[in-house]
């Protein structure tokens, strides 16, 4: 058992402060994507949830201009983004999809400025891969106490909106009938995901973190068909591939010494292994999850 | 009107316009405890329309809606409503049980917790509408009329006096269409509810109906099935010459002589026949 243990976690793991940040930062944007993931995937707001994080990546890349925690660059944009979006109010969803369509390329237009600055008038040449496809090892432990904040807000505001946000994603109509505000459901819902996109993006970089959104959430609602027990599963797949993905990013320090293979790769193939494995356990239980 | 019934619903000349067309015209009717009632007209007659001002959710030019407070839960006006169309994915991790259970505290704020009280009154719901049989599948694979009935339960489990259907039947085959046509009625009857439901055919609900709101020109006339349903009262609104066809147990509502200003919805069947519902 024990040396079952060492060949997992190479020596230092459990003492090392990068891993220690990066589990806690990459846990808790696991367990705000899952819950907030499976919200997303159930409005069909997949690609809203993409465009945020990729207008969050204006976010990120200008804060290494300006020197500001990075998280509050994601962040900010990401917030920005969701209120244009509301604002936009676009009903259809085919005049929705224009609208995010557009924004995602703002935001990307102007990460790509911010980038070029970035990389050509300082020495944080590294910005370009840290903002778009995250480097959990370097993450600085300062960001913690924000990154917590973050998660505990989107975690509070998603188990206060829960029944309210689930009748409105089923159907508008019923939840109106209830005296739901649906709008001001689905705009709280908007920053919740703006919420986990840049805590996401912190971790797996902005390109990578819809990834998170949405794969632990369609990995859990092919396993079983209970909205509370979709949340759980979704959780737990996006927590095994967050700090599995970690461990193995450590471990691959030692199968090519010098340099270790990035966090985001393994979080990312971790979540589509696990995926085909869900795909494969619901075609052999048949269509209907028994759970 | 001075009405000696227990009066759960009534519209009092209601007219709704959208920029500046008019859609409904001093419309006026009313219900009463346990009637059913069905609201027939065309394909863009207002059925929807007169549906979404009695819940509140599109505001008359003029006239105004009253409906019986006496059942209000939490605030809420207790009217129970299955819209037109709800599209569910088959994909979406709920269960028809958690549909119903959402109609009983789907506004509630905070995680649910599941008591005794709830499971056992969600389970009386899916009994009272057939549904046991399919309610831990997921909503989104069961066929059009399971759907209906799961929607009917999350509709009725706070116990509404006045529940709106909007156009129910569309969409299913002829044998299930009876089969929510007549639950519905036993629920009605067995529980003193008033139900008013949409329909652009009428035929399945005629042997089932206690009064008929007829839309028509944005107008409507309302009363008993007989009273209504008639050559001189369906021609004074519409405007222009109708004729009432009884073949079989079916009632056909055909124009004779196709007028030139004959609205739109209205086919042409055959040649200078038009039927309408
Ligand atoms: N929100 C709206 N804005 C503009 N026109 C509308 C709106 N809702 C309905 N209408 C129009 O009002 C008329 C009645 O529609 P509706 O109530 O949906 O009819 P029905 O339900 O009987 O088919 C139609 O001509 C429709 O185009
Ligand atoms: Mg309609």
């Amino acid at each position: 058992m024990r040396s079952l243990l060492s060949l997992i976690f190479e020596p230092g793991f459990f003492t090392s402060a990068p891993v220690h940040t990066a589990m806690i930062v990459g846990g808790g944007a696991a367990v705000v994507s899952g819950v907030v993931g499976v919200f997303t995937v159930i409005r069909g707001q997949s690609f809203a949830g993409h465009a945020l994080a990729d207008v969050s990546s204006a976010g990120g890349s200008a804060s290494f201009l300006l020197g500001i925690n990075p998280l509050l660059g994601f962040l900010g944009m990401a917030v920005i983004a969701a209120g244009g979006m509301e604002l936009a109010g676009a009903r259809l969803a085919r005049e929705r999809d224009l609208v995010t369509g557009i924004m995602l390329g703002a935001g990307l237009g102007l990460a790509a400025l911010f980038l070029y600055f970035d990389v050509t008038t300082s020495s944080t040449t590294g910005a370009a891969i840290t903002v778009m496809f995250g480097s959990m090892f370097s993450i600085p432990a300062s960001i913690i106490p924000l990154a917590l904040a973050v998660g505990v807000a989107a975690l509070a505001v998603s188990g206060l909106l829960y029944r309210p946000l689930l009748l409105a994603s089923l159907s508008p109509e019923l939840a109106a009938v209830q005296g739901i505000h649906v709008r001001m459901i689905g705009l709280l819902h908007l920053l919740v995901l703006a919420f986990a996109v840049a805590l996401a993006a912190m971790t797996v970089g902005a390109i990578l973190s819809s990834a998170l959104l949405i794969g632990p959430a369609a990995i859990a609602i092919r396993l079983t068909k209970r909205p509370g027990l979709a949340i759980a599963a979704s959780v737990l797949a996006g927590l095994v591939a967050t700090w599995g993905g970690i461990i193995l990013a450590y471990d691959s320090f030692y199968w090519t010494p010098g340099h270790g293979w990035p966090v985001s790769f393994f979080i990312v193939s971790l979540i589509f292994v696990l995926y085909l494995a869900a795909t494969a356990v619901r075609g052999h239980a048949g269509t209907e999850a028994a759970v | 009107m001075q009405c000696q019934r227990d009066e759960v619903l009534a519209v009092d000349r209601v007219s709704v316009s959208f920029s500046g067309r008019p859609v409904l015209r001093e419309v006026t009717f009313s219900l009463g405890a346990g009637e059913f009632c069905g609201l027939i007209g065309t394909n863009g007659a207002g059925k929807t329309t007169l549906l979404r001002t009695i819940l509140g959710f599109q505001a008359p030019l003029a006239g105004r809606v009253r409906v019986d407070r006496a059942s209000d839960q939490d605030g809420l006006p207790a009217i129970g409503y299955v819209p037109q169309k709800i599209t569910l994915d088959s994909s979406i991790p709920v269960r028809a049980r958690d549909v119903v259970a959402l109609g009983l505290d789907g506004h509630r704020f905070g995680l649910s917790f599941s008591t005794k009280k709830r499971q056992g009154l969600v389970a009386e719901m899916l009994a009272a509408v057939g549904a046991e049989k399919f309610a831990d599948q997921r909503v989104g694979n069961l066929s059009g009329g399971e759907q209906q009935r799961v929607l009917i339960a999350h509709a009725l489990i706070r116990r509404p006096r006045l529940l709106l259907l909007d156009e129910p039947l569309a969409n299913l085959d002829m044998r299930s269409a009876a089969e929510i046509a007549s639950l519905l009625r036993r629920l009605s009857v067995e529980h003193r509810i008033t139900v008013l439901l949409s329909t652009h055919d009428m035929n399945p609900l005629l042997p089932l109906m206690d009064r008929v709101v007829y839309l028509a020109n944005g107008r409507a006339a309302s009363g008993a099935t007989d009273d209504v349903i008639r050559t001189d009262v369906l021609s004074r609104l519409y405007g222009y010459h109708i004729d009432v066809v009884r073949v079989h147990d079916r009632i056909l509502v055909v124009a004779a002589e196709a007028p030139e200003e004959i609205p739109a919805a209205v086919e042409k069947y055959p040649a200078h026949v038009a039927q309408i519902p």
